[in-house]
């Protein structure tokens, strides 16, 4: 970082990389701003689109239920990630401690249209309507793993004599569980549920397998409503969600970065009492 | 006037109507393959402030874990006031401990963590902001009441610790390495703090360190671990004057070894044959020796006196040349090579500036100790 002049190789890189991720995007938002019924033909500035948008109650009701689904698979997935990455990081050895744990981490890297089909499947098999319900247990199961990689991450770095000074000043292993370690490692747990959230906003192909009729997702009716040609609707929708994932990034950065000026100060001071 | 004295002297383990708090009952402990503790067997009394000194790994914080609850034995029992506590989880003891890394809860102020323990108790609410107040006098912390954790500095840090350990005021307090994190100075001065307020509170203190010096300030008794088992349980004067083996003497502080043939004359009084052409070691010792017996003679360098003149009726005198001098302003060391190729150290006290100076290296001098200055080891 320091002393790094100025290179033609680093500035092309630099300019190359950052087009490839953001161009594509920077296109969709600036159509969302078309006047055009064309996606493809500029025909000057409007926001008339995002009138439409709120006009058009299928795209609606399918964000309605895109976020419910997102924050009760999120919500149960964080409770069952947090437990399983307690159990494989703490209960020591045991027989089959690393097979439990390879089959947590598992479905990391099965194939999504695998997942789909056996989860569809399976709901057929015990005869539950497909519907809101098996979205949200559909991503429960997918998003667990997710949540427990990030969870166990965090506690292996975690100091196991907290947990036991607070046994020995007299906590239930439940209570210490609750009014410690989880207090500390909260981070990690609303990361792993952000995580998750997104994770279930973005899903696709699980979605398609455990949606019923009622219950469409966003990305389902946006998949559905391209093959029948791209609509400005679907780029300020797009350009909607691009926002919300910006400020939200943002702000989660900002905090988290003053947290660690002041910590960093306080303990600068503490030092400089003694 | 001696006797009287000895009466006001706390010494409860040479009072046999006294009862032990804590009891060790030939407890094992075997984690896989590995004996952490060995067969063990020891009591604590009420009031004491007993440290468990020896290397890493001997088994002193496996020993201290199994009187918090987070290790139960192998075989034997752990009394603690004559109730057996192995089956007794860490929550449920009166028993609390200071951990080495001190493990203050980070998300909590100062007053929170102290209140911590309390609020769990059977204490009344409306109590507990008065104990806790009570608890931050003690240790000086008043004013850092609202302050988190990294707020404060590693000195405050220690003392919140003992102050939260010590609020649920425990039959047996624990202390793993309470010191140190600390610099060397600041341990100083915190170990008569901890004795100050072991005295003030009456609490029995179990200590863990690997630092014999701050065992030896701070305990009424030390017990020197070596792999799993207690070696030499005394008092700290006895355990540096009169060793039982030479793995202690060696432990404690620093002593030059001779190993010689025991040849007992009359009395407590022997003769240490050793090296050629040396004279015989004269000794006191209380130990019934067979002639011949294999033997090591333990001195201390600051009970062998040096001077550059030969000495007059000194019961034991070595000739021998200055090898090398270490000089740590109070003391000098002085390492001092016999004729046999042995080496002894010598301490001189530097009571007066620039004495000794006739000394230096490459000298011939004379060392000299009186016939009660070392001890007889036979293990």
């Amino acid at each position: 970082m320091n002393g790094g002049r100025f290179s033609w190789f680093n500035a092309t890189s630099l300019t190359l990389g950052f087009a490839f991720l953001y161009l594509p995007m920077l296109i969709l938002v600036i159509y969302s701003f078309n006047e055009s019924r064309l996606v493809t033909v500029w025909a000057g500035f409007s926001t008339k689109w995002y009138g439409e948008l709120l006009q058009n109650d299928a795209f609606l009701d399918a964000a309605w239920v895109t976020l419910k689904v997102g924050f009760w698979s999120s919500t149960l997935a964080t409770v069952l990630g947090t437990m399983a990455a307690y159990v494989v990081v703490r209960s020591g050895r045991f027989t089959g401690r690393s097979l439990f744990s390879g089959m947590v981490y598992a479905p990391l890297v099965m194939p999504e249209v695998i997942t789909g089909l056996a989860l569809l499947l399976f709901f057929i098999a015990i005869g539950l309507d497909r519907g809101v319900l098996t979205i949200v247990l559909a991503h429960t199961t997918f998003a667990m793993c997710y949540v427990s990689v990030v969870v166990s991450s965090r506690l292996v770095t975690f100091d196991r004599s907290l947990e036991e000074a607070a046994l020995d000043l007299g906590s239930t292993p439940f209570d210490a569980f609750r009014s410690v370690t989880l207090p500390i490692i909260a981070p990690a747990v609303i990361s792993g549920w952000l995580l998750a959230f997104t994770l279930s906003l973005d899903d696709l192909v699980i979605a398609s397998f455990t949606s019923g009729p009622s219950s469409t997702t966003l990305p389902i009716k946006i998949f559905s409503s391209v093959r029948l040609g791209v609509s400005p609707e679907i780029n300020a929708l797009s350009t909607i969600m691009i926002g919300i994932v910006t400020v939200g990034v943002i702000t989660a950065s900002i905090v988290s970065r003053r947290r660690l000026v002041r910590q960093r100060d306080d303990e600068q001071r503490a030092l400089h009492q003694e | 006037m001696a006797q009287q004295q000895k009466k006001t002297v706390f010494e409860p383990w040479e009072d046999p109507s006294e009862k032990p708090i804590i009891r060790f009952k030939n407890v094992t402990k075997r984690f896989g393959d590995f004996t952490a503790i060995d067969n063990l067997t020891l009591d604590i009394y009420r009031r004491e402030f007993f440290a468990l000194l020896g290397p890493s790994g001997c088994g002193k914080t496996t020993l201290m874990r199994m009187l918090a609850g987070f290790e139960t034995p192998t075989s034997g029992s752990i009394l603690l006031d004559d109730k057996d506590i192995a089956a007794v989880p860490p929550n449920k003891r009166e028993v609390n401990m200071m951990f080495q890394s001190y493990a203050l809860f980070p998300h909590l102020t100062v007053y929170d963590n102290i209140a911590f323990g309390l609020r769990r108790s059977s204490m009344p609410k409306a109590d507990i902001p008065g104990r806790v107040e009570q608890m931050l006098r003690l240790t000086q912390l008043t004013q850092f009441a609202k302050r988190k954790p990294h707020q404060i500095s590693g000195g405050q840090r220690q003392r919140v610790a003992l102050a939260r350990s010590l609020a649920k005021a425990p039959k047996l307090l624990l202390l793993d390495e309470p010191l140190g994190a600390l610099d060397k100075k600041l341990r100083n001065e915190t170990q008569f703090e901890l004795m100050d307020i072991q005295e003030k509170t009456g609490t029995t203190f179990v200590i863990v360190t690997h630092d014999q010096e701050e065992a030896m300030t701070v305990a009424s008794r030390v017990a020197v671990m070596d792999q799993g088992r207690i070696v030499q349980v005394a008092t700290p004067d006895r355990i540096y004057e009169t060793p039982n083996s030479v793995y202690v003497a060696d432990f404690i502080g620093d002593v030059n070894l001779i190993t010689g043939k025991a040849y007992p004359g009359t009395g407590e009084q022997v003769e240490i044959h050793w090296g050629e052409a040396q004279a015989p070691i004269r000794a006191n010792t209380s130990k019934s020796l067979a002639a011949g017996a294999e033997v090591k003679f333990a001195i201390r360098p600051e009970k062998i006196g040096i001077a550059s003149e030969p000495p007059q009726d000194a019961a034991n005198v070595v000739q021998g040349k200055v090898l090398d001098i270490a000089y740590l302003g109070n003391i000098s060391t002085y390492h001092v090579e016999l004729p046999s190729g042995d080496v002894l150290k010598a301490q001189a006290t530097n009571s007066r500036r620039i004495s000794r100076r006739n000394i230096t290296w490459d000298d011939t001098v004379w060392l000299f100790w009186t016939d009660t200055a070392g001890i007889v080891l036979t293990e």
